[in-house]
């Protein structure tokens, strides 16, 4: 690796003021599980790399009725599918956090890493999507906030400024009768990029009929997708097979895949709306179990 | 830019005091093999997909390809050289080595490291969840079977132990 300087601030200003003094050349650091394979294979080359991991509110999450829950940036995946109250919660990420990478990488990799490295094939982000989760953003002018959907620019591209990190990921708090899951299609059981992701929320009227619903997309466009004539077609329907298949059936017509060595564009849309249908499923029974 | 300054790093490695000084680009294996002589952890691929580097860090595993040096100031780390007790082998290490379950043995360490935090969770696991998270450890010789019936075997031993 390149030679660079480490800083571990114990604040957000002075994360914010490396960062406005050093621009792309400061890299941020939680997890490291991308960063620094980034670093070493020159993909990404920084002067500087900022360490975050001792700023409280970034290592730390809470949940409350209220507001949900706040996830700090570089909590670590594990934290989310080990806690049994959490993964009950927010099941699509901890269907998420406990596939990105092994076991290893999800002692250190966090969720808002996966959504700053803004890959479109990213585990977390579809889920982030279905259950309208915010990013919390902090930079020269103090702190905004980026809905999920809109936070992925491109490739591995987001839409953080000079001067800009991710503090942390508020998710809306969760009520009886709502369920979420995640899938990936991938040809190996553990240890692969996705084909494709869906992540599926939705949340039950009292008659058992689909009082909201969101449907995010992974893999099959330039950056994760929230689905919206799929999720907004399922308002007032039954759960039914029927339904949720033409929510699927939807939520193809906006995948625009392209062709690689994992699967054609083709195959990959006729996953969408397998995918979708298979987690609306699994959200529908979470929330009517919950 | 000029050269970076060495940071000077204060760490436990298997129970013991560690002080350092190294380069912020140096990963922790890069430091555990090359300035403190721990070179039970293998480097394999060095991005994080195989393990043979895998460390327990705070007390979980971690690929120590993918931190840095710097990373582990105050932090717990504890290596395949930690593993055994004086002259007794862990009975993961025992059943690695009667149920012939390496060939090669680059992958071992790593596979043994994963695979004592995995049974000090726990000791009855399955084998689908000892082939989940033993998914971040790669072996090209031989063929897993092997190392998932040691590590069932060791689980056994240490429940009986317990």
């Amino acid at each position: 690796m390149k030679e660079f300087d480490y800083v571990a601030p114990d604040s957000v200003p002075e994360v914010v003021a490396v960062l406005s003094e050093h621009g792309d050349r400061a890299k941020l650091l939680a997890g490291g599980t991308d960063i620094i394979v980034q670093l070493r294979e020159g993909l990404r080359e920084a002067d500087v790399v900022v360490d975050i991991k001792k700023i409280d509110e970034v290592t730390s999450f809470k949940y409350c009725d209220e507001n949900g829950l706040a996830l700090g940036a570089a909590v670590a995946c594990y934290n989310l599918y080990e806690h049994p109250e959490l993964s009950k919660l927010y099941g699509a990420l901890a269907d998420s956090t406990h596939i990105i990478g092994g076991w290893q990488i999800q002692s250190r990799a966090s969720v808002g890493g996966n959504l700053c490295n803004a890959s479109p094939a990213a585990d977390s982000i579809p889920s982030l999507i279905a259950l309208n989760a915010m990013a919390v953003v902090a930079g020269p002018n103090g702190e905004r906030t980026v809905a999920v959907e809109e936070f992925c620019t491109g490739p591995g591209r987001n839409a953080l400024e000079n001067g800009e990190f991710l503090v942390s990921i508020q998710i809306p708090a969760q009520c009886n009768r709502s369920g979420s899951a995640y899938e990936r299609f991938i040809p190996r059981n553990e240890m692969d990029i996705a084909v494709v992701g869906a992540g599926s929320w939705v949340k039950l009227a009292e008659d058992g009929t689909i009082a909201a619903a969101r449907i995010g997309l992974g893999a099959v466009a330039a950056t994760p997708l929230y689905a919206a004539a799929a999720s907004e077609s399922l308002l007032g329907k039954a759960p039914t097979e029927e339904n949720l298949a033409t929510a699927g059936e939807l939520a193809k017509q906006i995948a625009t895949p392209i062709s690689d060595m994992r699967g054609t564009d083709e195959y990959r849309t006729h996953l969408v709306g397998v995918l979708v249908q298979r987690t609306l499923t699994t959200a529908v029974e979470r929330a009517q179990s919950s | 830019m000029s050269a970076s300054k060495k940071v000077h790093v204060t760490t436990s490695i298997n129970g013991e005091s560690y002080d350092f000084l190294c380069e912020p680009r140096h990963s922790l294996l890069e430091v555990l093999r090359d300035n403190l002589g721990l070179t039970g952890a293998k480097e394999g691929c060095n991005n994080g997909n195989c393990g043979a580097c895998t460390v327990l860090l705070n007390g979980r595993p971690v690929d120590s390809c993918l931190v840095l040096g710097v990373e582990v100031d105050d932090a717990e780390i504890e290596t395949v050289e930690g593993i055994a007790c004086s002259n007794n082998l862990h009975p993961v290490q025992e059943c690695f080595l009667e149920g012939a379950a390496l060939q090669c043995g680059i992958c071992t360490p790593g596979f043994l490291v994963a695979s004592k935090a995995l049974l000090d969770k726990d000791p009855h696991a399955s084998e689908e969840t000892i082939r989940f998270d033993l998914s971040g450890n790669l072996c090209r010789c031989t063929g897993y079977d092997k190392i998932v019936r040691a590590v069932q075997a060791a689980g056994q031993q240490m429940s009986a132990e317990a």
